[in-house]
């Protein structure tokens, strides 16, 4: 009798279950639509003829979809001296150089700041939120001095070597691997494995959420980042320097700076989506945690 | 005493060994610039001249007789009051949903979501509130007959604010919304089994007995994101409302600060501007991590 009824009620109870969740989904794909609009707009100016962009009412949508917006870019792009795969391989050299120091110094340097005791850790810590809340446009200037003094201006690493340094992406992985519970490192080090060890076998594989995001934030960040003025040559400039020349010559330009912006998009969310997947297949398969 | 410094160094060597690749390159490109910025806002210092010492007078200046500064303190007080809290606890709401969501969906969701922060285009924001007839929300508004002429969403006074925390809101989920889903996805299974043993029949139990409880990190980190991505709003209402905006509604401190660096070459003022930001956003971040940090325990 208790048997049968313990089902009933959890019968109802996944029942409630089901339909909040229709509920949630219907709420989120509303809240999605409002979100999306604009990078929808994007993709569809940039695939607009230029006749189309201005009319009234403004359509969401074209019936003659095409390029032009986007050779015109490449047509633009061309027109610098240097060679626009020059531009890309600064990018991907960039990019990919910030993305994987990031992943492999930042992974270590939360491990032993969130999980060991060692003198100066507090310090460390608060220096670290210091740095994040500490937001000067002087800043740029002192690491153009900085720079200048190791004669590293006018070079990729100029770019990279800063971007590397972030104090939000250590302090993600930090926030993240404290929760980890000290008995399974404490019992790691019985066994007699090293901190380095400990830090990319037992604590790493844990914490593939957060080193998936930030990947995610590393590659889209450094992707992004113009060379600003760390570097004059254009031989060392980046892609979105480039782009953003194409974009800022105002609504004139409108469709053709809305292909550039799809172009620089893709990227991040081919990598995005890949970074996604992974964590849901990881977090499926590792049953056994703790 | 050197020698009982040196002894726990080399006891902990491996930690400092790890710890070296990232401090070593922090140290030099970060907290040293950080460091030599700071003595900048207690001169006059226009770029082209060595810094002069000045005392204190750019700070006396600031609070005296910088009329703009003040009213730019307001302007981020409001601006951060509608965007801050909201969008952190937005960011956690929309994380937890989708989390409960099947996982085909939930990559599709976080997708949608996650978007708009890589697509930081502003200019399709110009598009959509543009002043004229051809701007999507004045034609919106026009067709379903609540106006009947275009409102000058970017230059009137009395929207330009509204508009700028519109965009920032929109821009600012990315970020925190991430960490806490990296958060969310961390929780171990195993607590759910555990808490629907002892008696948690619903979500909302859940979520309060078990996912806040477990994720008091990840809310510290977008606590502090989003405190930094809130106070140092600038680029975005520059980009959208254009600089200086109408009436300076919305001129935060951090445009302040870029109209005196970048635009009047006077950097010891504007280091001055940012060093009283930074005291700010610091008052607020311990306000906030003792809340979160008592609360969450």
């Amino acid at each position: 009798m208790l048997h049968i009824r313990k089902n009933k009620a959890s019968c109802r109870q996944s029942g409630q279950k089901k339909g909040s969740t229709v509920l949630i989904f219907l709420f989120l794909s509303v809240l999605g639509i409002f979100m999306f609009f604009p990078v929808y707009l994007i993709v569809v100016m940039s695939v607009k003829p230029v006749e189309e962009l201005f009319v009234f009412p403004p359509k969401l949508y074209t019936l003659r979809p095409t390029m032009k917006n986007f050779s015109d870019m490449f047509e633009i792009i061309r027109q610098n001296r240097v060679p626009f795969s020059r531009y890309v391989f600064n990018s991907i050299t960039v990019t990919v150089s910030v993305t994987v120091l990031q992943c492999i110094f930042i992974s270590m340097s939360a491990f032993v700041l969130a999980k060991c005791q060692f003198a100066g850790r507090k310090l460390i810590n608060s220096i670290i939120v210091i740095a994040l809340l500490y937001q000067s446009n002087v800043i740029y200037i002192m690491q153009y001095m900085v720079l200048a003094k190791l004669n590293l201006i006018d070079s990729l690493l100029a770019i990279i070597l800063p971007s590397v340094a972030s104090p939000m992406g250590l302090f993600l992985m930090k926030q993240s691997i404290s929760q980890i519970p000290d008995s399974i490192i404490e019992s790691a080090k019985t066994d007699g494995a090293g901190l380095f060890r400990i830090c990319w076998q037992i604590v790493m594989p844990n914490q593939k959420p957060a080193l998936m995001t930030l990947i995610i934030f590393a590659f889209q960040s450094s992707w992004n980042m113009q060379s600003g003025a760390f570097v004059f040559h254009e031989q060392y400039k980046t892609l979105p320097t480039v782009v953003n020349q194409v974009s800022s010559a105002g609504l004139a330009r409108a469709g053709t700076a809305m292909a550039a912006a799809v172009f620089m998009l893709v990227p991040p969310v081919v990598v995005f989506t890949f970074a996604q997947k992974h964590i849901i297949e990881t977090m499926a398969h590792s049953g056994i945690r703790n | 005493m050197l020698k009982k410094i040196f002894s726990e160094v080399v006891k902990n060597r491996e930690c400092y060994i790890m710890l070296a690749p990232f401090m070593i390159l922090f140290f030099i490109f970060t907290v040293v610039p950080v460091l030599m910025s700071v003595p900048i806002g207690f001169t006059d210092f226009n770029m082209v001249q060595s810094p002069k010492f000045t005392g204190l007078s750019n700070y006396t200046a600031l609070f005296l007789s910088d009329k703009i500064f003040i009213k730019s303190i307001r302007v981020t007080i409001i601006f951060v009051f509608f965007t801050g809290p909201v969008s952190f606890v937005l960011c956690f709401l929309i994380a937890w949903l989708i989390n409960e969501m099947p996982s085909v969906l939930r990559t599709f969701f976080t997708l949608i979501f996650y978007i708009p922060s890589m697509a930081n285009v502003y200019s399709v924001w110009r598009i959509i509130f543009s002043g004229d007839i051809n701007g999507y929300i004045n034609s919106f508004l026009i067709n379903i007959g609540i106006v009947t002429s275009p409102v000058q969403w970017l230059t009137d006074g009395n929207y330009v604010l509204v508009t700028a925390i519109i965009v920032q809101l929109w821009l600012s989920l990315g970020a925190g919304f991430l960490a806490m889903r990296a958060g969310l996805q961390n929780i171990d299974r195993s607590m759910y089994e555990a808490g629907a043993v002892e008696g948690i029949s619903n979500r909302w139990q859940e979520l309060i007995y078990i996912v806040i409880p477990s994720m008091k990190p990840h809310l510290m980190f977008a606590s502090v994101l989003q405190i930094v991505s809130s106070f140092t709003v600038g680029t975005v209402i520059q980009n959208i409302v254009g600089f200086p905006s109408t009436d300076y509604k919305a001129h935060t401190i951090m445009t302040h600060a870029y109209d005196y660096g970048w635009v009047r070459y006077e950097m010891g003022y504007a280091s001055a501007i940012c060093m009283i930001l930074f005291i700010i956003m610091y008052a607020v971040n311990s306000v906030i991590s003792r809340f979160l940090g008592k609360y969450t325990d």
